[in-house]
């Protein structure tokens, strides 16, 4: 009896609103109910102001790259090993940095990731992205003491030509791209589901997306979406 | 005043949706949540009077702010107390609020501040620097559930800045770096239609 009442109330209401107020342009709340529907429409017009470029979608083959490690030395994909001191079944290649709240948020999350991963043959590979010129807690030697502070298992390189990052079409901090053997693209984007929490995570995209390569699948989802810090651009590039 | 009217009269029946989902659940898209929860966050909302600023939950429930299809322009700014372009941009958005006047133009602050944080760190910093654009809270943490509905080309990293009038939308990325920055990208969008 209440059901029916309140959706009379409601087909009413709505049937009212549609008649009077969307006609003369006002504010419309129902537009909540087909929201997917209004997002697609009203995209079509839209001017984008964004220096990102396209960058790679999933499948695509990732560039290789020649960048300077907190060691010393320049690493590309094919000086990578695993924890097992074998050529990887994958890489975690993941953009981070010293300054952001939000990789800061992620950095044992991260080393504990490569610590599972690379035994299973996913070892991480982290860059660094941002300009020290904008970020100076971004600079080499920030990036040595952090390293060794924490002990990072993993190789921690700097993109310091800003080229990189662009060709992967990173925009943020945190932010996965995990290739294959092949280095092409299986997954890309968050390294979970609760950036403000590790306790409360219920899903561990990269790992389950290791999880479906072994398996022979393709991982599913396979782009996913989350928060971060803008990467930070020298002016000149 | 007739704005304010039919903007009340949108808000008790959006209000009024609630009960109506509540009692026909299977009338609800499956992505969303509960419908309980969010009648819960509604009464929240108006519960706590401690806080002079809106929080919400789920990203659909403020969904309507970009949608609104008539003449005035909404410059809507996504950032948070830990983000530091995002503070370092915020006083040009302060100043297109003083600037604006009689001027049809609407600023809105959503903070993407954590929801353990809105309480402390958000509302002490909206009260220290005596925000005066709307200020809302949103603590949905499911970002990838609705990143896409404010702008596909958004990968999830802050400040971005969504200016719309009507159909016209401009999606900014970067962030700003000086007041005549905003500006121009607000003239951009008055300037059409």
């Amino acid at each position: 009896m209440r059901t029916s009442f309140a959706s009379l109330f409601l087909s009413a209401a709505i049937l009212l609103f549609g008649l009077s107020a969307c006609n003369s342009g006002t504010p419309s709340a129902t537009d909540n109910t087909d929201d997917v529907v209004a997002t697609q429409e009203s995209q079509p017009k839209a001017i984008t102001v964004s220096l990102r470029e396209n960058g790679l979608a999933i499948g695509d083959k990732a560039p290789d790259f020649k960048l300077q490690n907190v060691d010393g030395k320049y690493y590309s994909l094919g000086d990578i090993q695993d924890a097992n001191g074998q050529q990887p079944k994958g890489y975690i290649v993941t953009f981070t940095c010293n300054t952001c709240p939000i990789a800061k948020k992620y950095e044992d999350r991260i080393i504990k990731l490569h610590n599972m991963a690379s035994v299973m043959g996913y070892p991480v590979v982290a860059i660094q992205p941002n300009s020290p010129d904008i970020s100076s807690g971004d600079s080499m030697e920030a990036m040595k003491q952090r390293a060794k502070d924490k002990s990072y298992p993993f190789v921690y390189l700097m993109d310091e030509k800003q080229e990189i990052f662009p060709q992967y079409g990173a925009q943020r901090t945190p932010e996965i791209y995990l290739l294959d053997a092949d280095h092409i693209l299986r997954y890309h984007g968050a390294v979970d589901d609760n950036v403000q929490s590790p306790q409360e995570v219920s899903v561990n995209y990269v790992l389950a997306a290791i999880e479906a390569l072994e398996n022979g699948q393709s991982p599913d989802p396979a782009d996913v979406k989350a928060i971060g810090c803008t990467i930070k651009a020298a002016k000149s590039n | 005043m007739k704005t304010r009217f039919f903007q009340l009269f949108g808000l008790c029946l959006f209000v009024s949706s609630f009960w109506s989902c509540a009692s026909e659940p299977a009338s609800q898209s499956s992505d969303q949540e509960a419908p309980g929860s969010q009648a819960q966050m509604v009464s929240n909302e108006t519960a706590d009077p401690g806080l002079p600023f809106p929080v919400y939950e789920n990203f659909s429930d403020l969904e309507y702010l970009f949608r609104y299809q008539n003449d005035t322009t909404y410059v809507i700014n996504f950032w948070a107390t830990w983000c530091k372009p995002c503070v370092a941009e915020l006083p040009y958005f302060e100043q297109l609020h003083e600037e604006i006047g009689a001027e049809k133009l609407k600023v809105i602050l959503v903070s993407l501040d954590f929801a353990k944080d809105v309480d402390t760190k958000l509302l002490k910093f909206v009260q220290d620097k005596q925000l005066q654009p709307s200020v809302i809270a949103l603590t949905d943490g499911k970002y990838n559930n609705w990143i896409d509905k404010v702008h596909p080309d958004w990968g999830g990293a802050i400040p971005v800045t969504y200016i719309y009038k009507g159909d016209q939308v401009l999606f900014n990325d970067q962030q700003y770096d000086s007041f005549e920055d905003l500006k121009a990208s607000v003239k951009k969008i008055q300037s059409q239609g």
